[in-house]
Parts: C-alpha cells; structure tokens; sequence
C-alpha cells in the first residue's frame, strides 16, 4: 500500500476578543481520497486536529449557500473546489473577501440581508389574489424570463468578487439586484414600481461600473451583470421618460 | 418590541417553519412572531430536496387515490384521519406556493405540470425542474420577508425547551455570533427543526440535520413516534451521499445490475422504478448481496441511466442531475449512467403530535420532519414531505394562533432561573470543562458508522442490541468529552457538541424502537421476523424518555375506509 498523500491547507484565523488581526495557519492534512474536498479538509482539521476552526457550511452539494470562501484568492463554493485540482500546491482558505469577519472563516452577511428585504423579494399584486380562483397560468417562456435570476443561493461569492462592493459597501449589490429583476420580469407580479426607486437610487444600479466579475464567479449561472445592464435599461425608461410607460 | 418575548415562537428556519410563521401572520396580523434558526433560514436542508410536492392537481386525480397511496406507501401505519385531511389541503398549499411566486414548471398551456413519482398510482407531483426544495424554500422565505411582525433570530441555536408545570414557556438559546445565552420567552412554541440524518454516516443530509427538535421535545417529556421509521432512499451517490432525485426514475431513469438488467422485475414487476423507496432499496441491497452491484471505491453500486431520455429533456427536466454528475462525479448524465446506492435520507418518526401540530405538553407544537403527526407511518412516499411541510406548518400556525389568546404570558422570575441553571449547564457541561479527553467528531464518526452497521435497510435482533450497547458506550465518552475552543464568539464546536448529545439521544430511541418492533412493516424490515404483523403492531411505537433509556408503549393507528391487505406493487 503506498502512503497516503498529504497536503498543506492555510486557513485565516481570526478570534476578535483575542487577536488583534487575522493571521494564517498552516494545517497539513491526509488526502486520502481523491473525491475530497476543501471542505472536507477543513471538516478533517475541525474533527481530528484543532476544533475551535470556525467556518460554515450544510448541504455539501452546492445548494445551500453557506460555504463560501476564499480558495487561493478566487470567491468559491467550498464543498465543490476539489483538492486535487490543487495538490501537491498547499491551498490558501480565506473568508469571503469584502465583509466584515465575525472569526475565521465566517463573515458578517447581515448587510446582505438588509438589502434582500429593501429590494421586496415577493410578488406584489395591486389587489389581493384569492386562492379559490387557482394558479396563474404562466408559460414556460414566460419563466424563462426569470430562471436564471431565481436560481440565486444567496452564497455571497459575487459581492466578494464585486470591486464596486469592496469599495462601497452602500451598493445594493449584485445578488440583490439580480433577485429584484427575478420579480420585476415575473409575469405574476405587479410590483416593478416599488422595486425602481431602491434599484435607480444612488447605491442601486448605477454604482455598477459593469466589471462582471459577478457573473464570471457565480457557481449557479446565475448573470447579475446582466440583471444590473437591463435594470439600468428599466430605470432609465421609468425616470429620464417619466410619462413613458408607466403602470 | 421586547425581542425576547413572543405570542408564538417558532424553532427552524425550513419549509415548515417559515410556513407556520405566515400562517401565525395571516390568522392573527397582531401577534408577535419570533423565529429561531440556527443558520440563515435560506440555508435549511428543504433546500436539498428536490423531486416535487404532491397534490391531487389534475382532473384524473382524486383525494381517495392520494390517500390510498400514502396509506398503502405507510404500510398501513398512516393515520387515516390525517392522511385524509392532508390530501384535501396540499392542492390548496400547491397554488399558495404559486401565488407567493415558487417557479413551478408548467405544461404547455402555462398550468401547473405534474411528473410521476414512486408508489404514487398518477401523476400528481408538482415540481420546480429538480430543484423544488430549494424554490419552495426561497419562495417562502422570501415572502415572510414582508410580514414586519416575523422577527427573526438567524444563528441562534437552541439549547433546551423552558418548562414550568408540563407547559412549554420557550426555550433557551446561544447567540453563536456572540456566544449569549439568553431566554426566548412564548405562549405557544412550535418546534420545526427537520431531520436526524447525521445520525448516520451515510446519509442525504446536510450537516445540520442532527434531531435537535426531537432531542429538545424527548427531553422535556414529549414522546417520540415511530423512531425506528428510517427512510432509505435508493439513489444517492456512492461517498457523498448527495441525493439523486426520485424524479430522475419519474421521468423515465432505469435501474440496472451489473448484467445490465432493470432488476426491479423481480421485485415490483407492476411499478419497476416507481416502486416505493423502502422495497427499492430493499431489492438493491438483496442484489448486492448476491453479487449483481458493481463494485467502486466507495462501495457496491448500481447503474440509474437516463441517457435514453435524450439531452432537451434532462436540461429542462434534470438540469440539477447534470450540474450534480458533473461537479461532483466528473460524468455528464447525458452520456453516462449515474453511480447509485441507497442512503439514510428521511425519519418518517418524530416528536408524537397530532393532526394540527399539538403536542402532549401545553403550548408546544410540532411541524415537518421533526414531527411525527402520523402521515407517513412506516414508509413515506417521495413527494409527500414538501407538501407535508406546507400543509403541517400552516396547521400548526393556525392551531398556536388560536391557542394563545387562552394562554398567559410567561413570568420573569421562573424563566430568569431556569436560564441560569441552563447556562451553567452549558458553560459548566462544555465550554468550561475541564479534563476530558473524546473528541466529538471521533465519537460522531462511531456513532454513526455504528448506525450504518446496526439500523440500516436490513435490521436483526442480534445487530440492534449491539448497537444499543455500543450507544450506551458512546454515551459515556459523551461525558469525558474534550473541546478544544474555549472561546465565546462563533464557537461551532460547542454547538456541534450540543448536537451530538442531540443525536445520541435520538439514536438511542431509533434503536431500541426497532429492536422491540419484532416484524417487517416499510421501511423498518427485520431479517429474524420478515413478516409483517398486524395483530401485534399495527400500533405506533411512542418512546418517552427515561434516565435508564427510552421506555416504550404502543399505540392503536387510527384506521378508516383503507383495510390493511397485503402491501404488493
């Protein structure tokens, strides 16, 4: 039998009632199987090496959103960055760059959730829809509208690869802005007039100056630059053309 | 508003609980909402599900038809008065669902479409392509965004239920951001906190999946229902555990042995792939036992090929599957079949409670997966527990709704003590421990390999009580446990030690729950007693918690117009 592989993996460490910074700590692990990954070496170092590395994560299949990370400086869904497209090279884990670090590798993404409430993530309707009449019917194109935008996870990854973001937290983001289109181009939904002025407000989508760093990392295909490109369309028509196509 | 006093609190953050807190919202716009999750709601584990939600939709379909299924699915263990009502409200919860804005794929007319499903004898499962849970999930929380009155704790993590005289006031929770414990105090508390999964190693689910409703509601008095009910689902990938959809088989998927062969012939001749979970993975693991499974690194396999199905329809129908087999496997399903065994995906059994959610003890309901409100008895049918969640939510935030207004309000000084003796447990009991020398995750990993070997698919009389004994040992190095982090902030070891005693707590009641159970009924299928025995056990297992280990009694299942027959497909 040969001797399993081992590998080097860095991880921040940052505990703000005793250290004044964050620094990097070296863990040098087995990778004992070539399916393993970051994650799984940050759940080997946790279990069997030092339990007080804090980081997120759940589902370890890409759905959940928690496990985000820095992986040698690239925004990336942990439970899916696989180690031996790194080996024999040590990996660097860092927390999501742009947000604060509440320790290690877990970030402060309360802001983020502000800014999901203020873009009104539901269906607005103008009157209330009684259940007895049944589902609206909506075709498959008319979805399609909307996919890609809804299937956000909410994994935080685009505002840390955003360098609008990094400079102006204020920024509605690209997530945000991407779940506010999902609604504004649902054929249920009445509400495009409440979500325009938080979308065409200072920090909404002119802050973009359309890197599309956003889309390139999104582990879900989702395209925000796209979603902020076709808001800014929107906004335009709504306030430059205030009598133009109004509902 | 006191952010630590509420009319109705509810524990978790999934389908479920999100569901209750709209339905707390609407029956009563005036009450105060507290929501407790120990991650961000979006983050719960109804994200990963992914087939659908079934409802009686279509104008073929019919609530009888439904409820024989999960009836006849239940191996007769369902309750027929809840299953009964469950049928008549999904379709309703299905269009709400629309309403709030879930993409369900539609037919070509733009109505809702429905996809054939295991044990289910139409097409009635609706679906968002294969990522339902995870639309389902978003769609609510994103709608309870709205509701100013839902105050939500995200990152809170529950350490005990606050109980003065068998009546539930609450519960205690640790702040994770901040490492507080404070009290949150309720005049109705509704535990949704979803699944035990990890209790095994093998398993669909996410980390957080660790019994924690169950364990919190066991402890303090409530019993559990059904425990050894234990879903094995048939596809999940071989190392990972990642859930391969039921709806893989609903759109055409074949299951085959390493002869090439749909093996199921043999086993459900009338359904083939649309048999149920419990027989399926049954007859995979009978397979690999005589030596027709193929062989991998992680374990005996089999084949689920869809290649026949053609590219156009796994993209519209399938487009999670193919993200999965390529992130995750390095194959494209479009080409190549898919790696499967079964894997621990779903506890049928859970805190006893009835058809609105209430439990045995005053002001403590229950919804979703950690309840058992007696639909799905001895083996769920899939599609059966997103609906579940949506219609056993709403009940049980209707039902603590209308309760509270009877109920008064919890006083100070009983709860400021009780938080006291709490934080002592947990600062003393874990943080400021001295000594010890177990590691959780070594301890964890035991646990669980150990519940592989002895409360799988297959289960005896001989593997079942060593696996009591061994519990019973795990639970001593429980109490000589070390944790390296003594620090206040984020500190996730403390809180996955919690868990652990969470987990061993609801391990030992699934293990001595299926060592008394002398006869196969669903998913519960003993080697030393294969018949199923309607005279002795057509009755739910209740496990109460006792210092010596659970102590057991049984009660009747309520039947009504589906008599027990023999369970054939």
């Amino acid at each position: 039998m040969t001797a399993t592989k081992r590998i080097t993996i860095k991880a921040t460490r940052f505990d703000p009632d005793k250290d004044e910074k964050p620094r990097l700590q070296t863990y040098e692990i087995p990778f004992s199987d070539d399916s393993m990954v970051v994650l799984d070496a940050l759940n080997y170092i946790k279990g069997h090496v030092d339990g007080s590395l804090s980081y997120r994560w759940s589902c370890r299949m890409g759905i959940c959103g928690s496990c985000g990370m820095m992986v040698d400086g690239v925004p990336k869904l942990t439970c899916n960055a696989f180690l031996r497209d790194y080996w024999p090279r040590p990996i660097t884990v860092e927390p999501l760059n742009n947000f604060p670090v509440i320790r290690d590798l877990v970030i402060d993404m309360d802001d983020f959730m502000h800014k999901l409430k203020a873009i009104k993530p539901w269906v607005i309707r103008k009157q209330p829809v009684p259940l007895g009449g049944g589902a609206f019917v909506q075709t498959t194109a008319q979805i399609d509208e909307f996919r890609q935008f809804s299937q956000c996870i909410n994994c935080m990854l685009c505002y840390a690869a955003c360098p609008v973001y990094g400079l102006n937290n204020e920024f509605l983001g690209p997530a945000a802005i991407a779940l506010a289109r999902r609604y504004n181009v649902d054929s249920r939904d009445e509400g495009p007039g409440q979500r325009l002025p938080v979308l065409a407000d200072a920090e909404g989508v002119w802050e973009c100056s359309f890197v599309g760093e956003c889309s390139v990392v999104c582990p879900k295909g989702v395209d925000p630059a796209k979603a902020i490109q076709q808001t800014k369309l929107d906004t335009t028509m709504r306030f430059v053309l205030p009598f133009g196509n109004r509902d | 508003m006191d952010p630590t006093s509420y009319d109705v609190l509810i524990i978790g953050g999934g389908l479920a609980g999100i569901r209750a807190a709209i339905a707390v919202a609407e029956t009563n716009p005036r009450l105060k909402i507290g929501m407790v999750s120990k991650v961000y709601p979006m983050r719960s584990h109804t994200v990963s599900a992914e087939g659908g939600a079934a409802a009686v939709l279509s104008k073929d379909d019919s609530y009888d038809t439904h409820a024989f299924d999960t009836i006849k699915g239940s191996d007769y263990l369902a309750d027929q008065d809840v299953v009964e009502a469950f049928v008549r409200e999904a379709p309703l919860e299905v269009v709400q669902m629309e309403h709030w804005g879930c993409p369900w794929s539609r037919n070509a007319d733009g109505t809702v479409a429905v996809r054939p499903f295991g044990g289910m004898t139409t097409w009635r499962t609706a679906f968002a392509a294969d990522k339902s849970g995870f639309h389902m999930l978003h769609t609510v929380f994103q709608t309870s965004l709205k509701y100013d009155q839902i105050h939500r704790h995200d990152e809170a993590f529950v350490t005990k239920l606050l109980v003065e005289n068998s009546r539930c006031l609450g519960v205690t929770a640790i702040d994770v951001r901040s490492g507080q414990m404070y009290a949150i105090t309720a005049k109705a508390t509704i535990l949704a906190t979803g699944g035990l999964g990890r209790i095994y190693a093998f398993t669909t689910n996410g980390n957080i999946c660790t019994g924690d409703g169950m364990a919190l509601a066991y402890r303090a008095g409530v019993p559990l229902k059904d425990m050894e009910m234990v879903q094995f689902h048939p596809t999940g990938l071989p190392f990972t555990g990642i859930l391969i959809t039921e709806a893989v088989r609903g759109e055409g998927g074949y299951l085959l042995n390493n002869q090439g062969e749909r093996f199921l012939k043999r086993y459900v001749p009338n359904k083939m792939e649309l048999g149920p979970r419990d027989i399926i993975s049954r007859a995979m693991t009978t397979e690999f036992e005589e030596g027709r499974g193929f062989e991998g690194p992680h374990g005996k396999y089999m084949h689920l090929d869809v290649r026949h199905l053609g590219e156009a329809t796994i993209d519209r129908r399938l487009p999670f599957m193919r993200e999965l087999g390529r992130e995750f496997v390095g194959i494209d399903i479009v080409k190549d079949p898919i790696p499967v065994r079964p894997v621990m995906h779903y506890m049928m059994g859970g805190v006893d409670a009835d058809i609105s959610g209430a439990t045995l003890m005053k002001g403590l309901y229950a919804a979703g997966e950690c309840a058992n409100v007696g639909l799905n008895g001895a083996n769920r049918l899939g599609s059966n527990s997103l609906s579940e969640c949506l219609v056993f939510g709403a009940a049980a935030g209707r039902a603590a709704a209308e309760q509270v207004g009877s109920l008064a309000a919890a006083g100070a000084n009983p709860i400021e003590a009780m938080l006291k003796d709490e934080t002592k447990r947990v600062e003393g009991g874990f943080l400021d421990k001295k000594g010890g020398d177990e590691r959780i995750a070594e301890i964890r990993e035991d646990m669980q390999h150990s519940m592989d070997e002895g409360a799988g698919v297959y289960r005896t009389k001989e593997g079942l009580t060593e696996l009591t004994r061994r519990l019973d040992g795990f639970r001593e190095r429980f109490e000589r446990i070390k944790i390296d982090d003594s620090s206040r902030v984020f500190n996730t070891e403390l809180t996955a030690a919690i868990e652990l005693g969470f987990m061993l707590d609801c391990a030992v009641a699934v293990a001595h729950s299926a060592l008394a159970r002398e006869e196969s009924r669903g998913a519960h299928a003993r080697r030393d007693f294969p018949e199923r025995n309607d005279e002795k056990y057509l009755k739910h297992t209740i496990a109460h918690h006792t210092e010596a280990g659970p102590r057991l009694e049984y009660r009747d299942v309520t039947l009504g117009k589906f008599e027990p027959k023999a369970r054939a497909y």
